[in-house]
């Protein structure tokens, strides 16, 4: 018996440094790449993750605020020293106009806030000597509500959580518990649920239509499937502008579909096919096809004739050894294009953006949004952690599902 | 119909997959209930081609294939309820070896009980019982080979068709295979068609033998038959080991012709495949056939030979001669106590019985 388990402990201890050693071999071929990845690609996610919590810039510019707040207990109002820092901080920021700033920020926590630290910094020149309490109070009676000084220290912590609370429609409400924003601020959850729904959507669209292009590819001639295979790169060799765009062309009201089909009288007014989710599903169907189908056709390019023909020799009709064996000796590509369709679209942009209306953004397009037109970088990123970890446990789990970690290094 | 008898007919079948070259040639072939035919022949002589007509994977482009009787030319595979093993196994690898036995029972919609009680009947017969739950990736080649094997069978065909099934397995494991196949035939009487180009695979395992060249059945014949008394000196050269020696017919008599070797030296052979004086023939002769100092009463034929090599092997001693210009002519000595007195460069006598000299076609 004991000498069973020492024979079991070395053989089992023998595979381990088998497995290790195999594991490092393959790091070693991969690390270029491995070192590659870390610089270019986590490191500007990491810089993108820290920066959706990031607030020291706002200790910067109310540095003595921040001191005298952090012995403040968070009960009533604090006391003149608070009051005081307050008035130090803004007689310098104010004129070095980082004041704006700051103000921005806390007012995206507490609406009222910017007006409130502008009015008083443009009052402070006539204030006089301390105490300074009952003058602030006398500036602006927000002074003298505690609410505002709750999110004042909140605001003036290094790391902040509001920006990722707010990417999923939650805030902290006055005494600092988290609470969902109110009804007609709450636009993220449902921009998030579109953007899920749109990418399964162009998922399965990709899936019916190029689940049989790949098996036709796969089962015909070479000639044949050339052509194919060159019609479908074409769609690499255009920008994705012009791609998108000429589907514009195509679609708008004046475009070939609609014109056709009003010349044959089908319909007697144009079918609003663009700038709406028809047009949003058509372009990005086209764009991201080439994902499903090269997969597909790569693993079906790989399945020998004779598993079918086995499959009919024992009894199966053709659409049977069709279903129940060659289907899913296929599942690998099928989960391979669907999971890159489908994380690919997460993430789309430009496509949604041209052809689709208000109502077809996606979280890409609020990204943009608030980094071009509100210079809003924590919201951005904050989105952006959003996004990650939706492909990230869309990745999981899908993943998981297919057995698409079970394919192997090499 | 005189097909009605017999399981399996090829009437006149001929293939062609380009509409220029014909694959198989006027292939007429009779296979009885439980029997073991086995196709032989080298690559590309459409042995593979001739079971995928009869699975009904391909279709012939002429000529008529009858099963239990009736033409099959338009049923289609699944229709057909033969057996395939394929060379490759084409065990499907998403499903567990119960569940790639159980696969064609469930496609004939069997209830679960009885279907379970079927596969593990088969894979006992196969010895792969504690194989159940283990998929196609986790088993060895031998191993798959039993499954592919046991999943031909399990649905109870009444005719099994094998591709080389045991082309991708080493000597040893082959021949336990070959034997193991033997004992299921034997005990499940199903008929078999069974390809392989392994002339010793062939000669252990069939009731009859159709060796093709290119397209054509050279000859068809059990075992011992194509072996002893080969038709045409494709089917001598191919089967076995085998010695030649040209010459020219002189005189047919009874169906014995006198042949005079390319050395002057004149021999009598039987005329298998020679039907006029005057033609040049090829001589076959089986190396265990020959004898050295023959004795002169006994041996009808006797020739002079010169001793190129001697290899020692134990149980016999193999000998490489120059008999009438042929250097390559072997015999096989018994290792009795008279054959070491043998030696390289030595000129000896050497004699068969005219009726193991069998006068062929010279190609
Ligand atoms: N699908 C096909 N299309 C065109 N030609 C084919 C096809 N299958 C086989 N052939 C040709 O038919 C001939 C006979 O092939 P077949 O596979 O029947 O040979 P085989 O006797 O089984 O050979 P092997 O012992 O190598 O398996 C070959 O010359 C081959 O090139
Ligand atoms: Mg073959």
């Amino acid at each position: 018996m004991a000498l069973q388990d020492v024979a079991d402990k070395s053989l089992h201890d023998k595979l381990r440094r088998a497995e290790r050693r195999k594991k490092i071999e393959a790091v070693s071929l991969i690390g270029p790449l491995l070192l590659l990845m870390v610089i270019f690609y986590f490191i500007p996610i990491g810089m993108m993750l820290y920066r959706s919590i990031d607030n020291s810039q706002m200790r910067e510019i109310l540095p003595e605020t921040a001191k005298a707040l952090a012995h403040w207990n968070g009960q009533g109002l604090p006391d003149e020293s608070a009051y005081a820092a307050v008035v130090a901080d803004m007689k310098v920021a104010y004129p070095a106009r980082t004041l704006a700033g700051a103000g921005r920020r806390l007012n995206f926590d507490k609406v009222g806030f910017y007006s409130l630290l502008l009015k008083t910094g443009r009052k402070l020149k006539k204030i006089g000597g301390p105490p300074y309490k009952e003058k602030l109070i006398e500036i602006d009676s927000k002074w003298g509500d505690p609410k505002y000084w709750t999110v004042m220290k909140r605001g003036l912590k290094n790391i902040t959580l509001i920006y990722l609370l707010r990417a999923v429609d939650l805030r902290y409400d006055d005494t600092n518990s988290i609470v969902g924003v109110p009804e007609e601020q709450a636009i993220y959850k449902s921009i998030i649920q579109r953007t899920v729904y749109i990418s399964l959507s162009v998922t399965i669209l990709c899936l019916l239509i190029g689940y049989p292009l790949a098996y036709f590819m796969a089962t015909s001639s070479a000639s044949v499937r050339n052509l194919l295979m060159i019609g479908l790169l074409l769609v690499f060799w255009t920008s994705l502008l012009v791609r998108t765009l000429s589907w514009i062309l195509v679609l708008q009201d004046k475009g070939v579909v609609n014109s056709f089909l009003l010349s044959l009288g089908i319909i007697s007014h144009p079918l609003p096919l663009v700038f709406n989710r028809i047009g949003v599903y058509v372009a990005m169907t086209h764009v991201l096809l080439p994902f499903m189908v090269l997969p597909l056709y790569s693993v079906m390019a790989g399945i020998p004739s004779y598993y079918v023909r086995a499959a009919r020799s024992l009894g199966a009709t053709p659409i049977a050894a069709f279903f129940k064996v060659y289907t899913p000796m296929t599942l690998p590509g099928i989960g391979a294009g669907c999971l890159m369709v489908f994380i690919q679209a997460l993430g789309y942009y430009i496509t949604p953006a041209l052809v689709g209306g208000p109502k077809d953004q996606m979280v890409s397009y609020f990204v943009a949004f608030f980094v071009n037109e509100r210079v809003n970088w924590s919201m951005a990123s904050a989105l952006g952690v959003v996004l990650l970890l939706m492909t990230g446990s869309f990745y999981l789990i899908f993943g998981k599902r297919v057995n698409i970690t079970n394919m192997k290094l090499g | 119909m005189e097909t009605q008898q017999y399981h399996v007919s090829f009437r006149g079948v001929q293939k062609s997959y380009d509409g220029i070259r014909l694959v198989v040639k006027d292939l007429n072939l009779d296979i009885e209930r439980g029997e073991f035919v086995t196709m032989l022949g080298p690559s590309g002589s459409g042995k593979t081609t001739c079971l995928m007509m009869l699975a009904g994977f391909e279709t012939a482009t002429q000529g008529e294939i009858y099963y239990n009787g009736k033409p099959v030319n338009n049923i289609p595979p699944h229709k057909r309820g033969i057996g395939m093993v394929f060379q490759n196994y084409a065990l499907f690898p998403h499903m567990t070896v119960g569940k790639n036995l159980a696969f064609p029972l469930k496609v004939r919609k069997l209830g679960k009980e009885e279907i379970d009680q079927a596969v593990l009947e088969a894979l006992d017969m196969v010895q792969m019982k504690d194989f159940v739950d283990r998929y196609p990736g986790q088993l060895s080649g031998g191993q798959k080979q039993r499954v592919a094997l046991a999943r031909a069978l399990v649905f109870k065909p009444e005719l099994v068709l094998m591709d080389e099934p045991l082309g991708a397995l080493d000597k040893q494991l082959r021949e336990q295979m070959q034997y193991e196949i033997k004992n299921i035939h034997e005990k499940l009487r199903v008929s078999v068609v069974y390809v392989t180009h392994d002339q010793s695979e062939a000669l252990t395992m069939s009731d009859r033998i159709a060796v093709f060249e290119d397209g054509i059945i050279q000859q068809i014949a059990p075992p011992d038959d194509l072996y002893e008394r080969p038709d045409n000196s494709f089917v001598a050269r191919f089967i076995g080991e085998n010695n030649t020696l040209h010459g020219m017919v002189d005189t047919i008599e009874d169906g014995v012709a006198r042949v005079t070797l390319d050395d002057g030296q004149q021999v009598m052979a039987l005329a298998v495949n020679v039907d006029k004086p005057g033609i040049p023939t090829l001589l076959s002769i089986r190396p265990e056939r020959v004898v050295i100092n023959p004795d002169e009463e006994k041996m009808t034929q006797t020739v002079d030979g010169h001793v190129e090599q001697l290899i020692y092997l134990g149980d016999h001693i193999r000998c490489r001669m120059t008999v009438a210009g042929n250097s390559e002519f072997i015999v096989k000595i018994p290792n009795a106590a008279d054959s070491r007195m043998l030696e390289v460069g030595q000129n000896i006598r050497i004699g068969w019985m005219t009726d193991d000299c069998r006068a062929l076609d010279a190609d």
